[in-house]
């Protein structure tokens, strides 16, 4: 671990302001994700994760503040073009194409690609992962659950060959085991392919338990980070975010009302 | 046998005006499903590409198929350069704001082609004028017939080409999802321009398939009515339901100025499509699926 902590960040970020207009949903954040690492974001609904990541991939542009990817900065760049230079994002909600089928939207994932075996290599490392794809693989996209649109969101990720791969809330809407199966091929991922992650959850309890290193995120602050290691001993963590209730620890902390870190 | 015979002619007629509303509307979908703007200059860029055609074959003496794979080429670029110089800016503006643009542009259009190629009807020589094809006592025009054919190739063309290569993929996925296709690394807003040069360019085959039949003259874009109501009757957002659409409404049209007392055809398209959008608002061809949570 400490061995990863010594390389120079693959991404990192200092200090951004994001405003959707006049609101501001991000005030001053900054955070790293080292290669080899996979880092999540954790924190309640609206606290701003999908807009970190928006940030990252250039679909919003920081009002301040720095995003830096492999000794560049990035931010203010257009989207296709962050991602050709190595992050590739499987979004909130999947957005997968409707009306491509299943192949063809991997072969999008690719687009930017030019080494046609290689492409071909990796699709066959997606069905590997997800032999429910492949399965499907002429199927249109549209038609498939929730749980296979994701598993398809990950893999047109993986399939533009990332540095950094961007998952926003991979276990959202899918059934516990389906959760634990997705999150045992993101790891996969991760080791398998040295890909650097960066998750964002509300599932703090599986994304502890897959990362590495953790930030806690509240209105668009971050308040609290540490290995996830750390994060999952933290009675706020266990409190608020993994929902176990200790009585004797809740009955003694009763008093301060609020969390530890405000 | 008569009868059947007059029908059959008719409905060759009218498949070949049809194909024109449907290539023309085709362009309406095309951009449609792409940018959300509605393009009122279809019809008038199909005019430019008929002028363009004559400039090339009869001003400059050029072979007929030369002269028109140049003025499709010259229309095309004419619809990239519209994209990347005026219509990107307006993506996002209120719909109103892009019709009032798009109408506008028409205008100038028809003005510019007036101020150039004067406002008289004109034509040039192509292998299919002026010759027919007799069979079982029918008489077809080949210009008629090369209408059907020159749009039945464009069609396998335009299906290859969306379907088989990963640019036209990518302009499907850029059309479906713009923010995925951005994070596919899908430079999303040249690929729109390609998809303007790509619905001009059809407007011009149009327009040069439409020539033997109807001459060209500034005002040939007014058919884009039609083809409006087409692309309609069709979805308006699908792209073989523009074809059937523009065909429905050829065919409908050449039967009823037929069957019906004068002053009925011009109508005729208006009132299939009230009839379509009563029985079924989606259009024939309607796109839609349910999106999961
Ligand atoms: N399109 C938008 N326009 C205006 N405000 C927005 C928009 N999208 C998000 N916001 C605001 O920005 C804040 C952060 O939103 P964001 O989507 O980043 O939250 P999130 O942490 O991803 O939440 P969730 O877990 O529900 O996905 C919220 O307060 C939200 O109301
Ligand atoms: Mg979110």
């Amino acid at each position: 671990m400490s061995a990863i902590l010594n390389t120079e960040a693959l991404l990192k970020v200092s200090n951004i302001e994001t405003f959707y207009g006049p609101i501001q949903a991000i005030r001053g954040v900054s955070l790293e994700v080292h290669p080899g690492q996979i880092v999540t974001v954790l924190g309640a609904n609206g606290a701003g994760k999908t807009t970190i990541l928006k940030t990252i991939s250039g679909v919003m542009d920081p009002e301040r503040g720095q995003v830096n990817f492999d000794g560049h900065d990035i931010q203010r760049m257009s989207p296709d073009k962050v991602m050709r230079r190595g992050i590739c994002h499987s979004p909130e909600g999947r957005e997968v194409f409707p009306f491509l089928s299943v192949h063809e939207n991997l072969v999008m994932g690719a687009y930017s690609r030019h080494d046609r075996d290689e492409v071909a290599q990796d699709m066959e490392m997606c069905y590997g992962y997800f032999p429910r794809l492949k399965e499907r693989q002429h199927q249109r996209a549209g038609q498939m659950s929730g749980g296979e649109q994701q598993m398809l969101a990950i893999s047109r990720a993986l399939m533009g060959r990332p540095k950094l791969l961007l998952l926003d809330e991979p276990s959202l809407g899918l059934s516990p085991i389906l959760v634990t199966q997705i999150f045992d091929i993101v790891r996969r991922i991760n080791r398998e392919r040295g890909v650097a992650i960066l998750l964002v959850e509300q599932n703090a309890h599986i994304a502890l338990k897959t990362a590495d290193y953790g930030y806690i995120i509240e209105v668009g602050r971050i308040v609290l980070e540490d290995t996830c290691a750390r994060l999952m001993d933290k009675d706020d963590i266990k409190e608020f975010y993994l929902g176990q209730k200790d009585e004797g620890v809740r009955g003694r902390r009763r008093w301060k009302r609020k969390k530890l870190w405000r | 046998m008569q009868d059947a015979a007059r029908i059959l002619q008719l409905v060759i007629n009218g498949s070949a005006a049809g194909c024109i509303y449907g290539l023309v509307a085709l362009g309406f979908v095309l951009i449609y499903k792409a940018t959300e703007m509605v393009n009122f200059a279809q019809g008038d860029i199909m005019m430019l590409g008929g002028f363009a055609a004559y400039t090339f074959i009869a001003t400059l003496g050029m072979n007929y198929w030369l002269g028109a794979l140049l003025a499709i080429g010259a229309t095309a670029l004419f619809g990239y350069l519209l994209d990347v110089l005026i219509l990107r800016r307006v993506i996002g503006q209120p719909q109103f704001q892009v019709v009032m643009l798009t109408l506008g542009l028409g205008f100038i259009f028809r003005a510019a082609a007036g101020i150039g190629w004067g406002y008289d009807s004109i034509a040039f020589v192509t292998p299919f004028t002026n010759k027919v094809v007799r069979a079982g006592g029918l008489v077809l025009g080949q210009d008629n017939l090369s209408i059907i054919a020159g749009t039945l190739v464009l069609c396998g063309v335009l299906y290859v080409f969306f379907s088989r290569t990963r640019l036209g993929i990518a302009m499907q996925a850029s059309s479906q999802n713009q923010l995925a296709a951005y994070y596919m690394g899908i430079p999303v807003r040249s690929v729109f321009s390609m998809i303007w040069a790509i619905s001009a360019g059809v407007a011009a085959v149009a327009g040069i398939l439409l020539s033997p039949v109807s001459m060209i003259d500034v005002n040939m874009g007014g058919i884009g009515i039609k083809a409006f109501a087409a692309a309609v009757l069709g979805g308006f957002g699908s792209i073989p339901g523009a074809l059937v659409g523009g065909i429905i409404v050829g065919v409908v049209e050449q039967l009823s100025g037929y069957y019906l007392p004068p002053g009925t055809q011009d109508v005729t398209s208006n009132v299939v499509l009230l009839a379509v959008l009563v029985l079924r608002p989606q259009g024939l061809f309607g796109q839609t699926i349910r999106k999961r949570v």
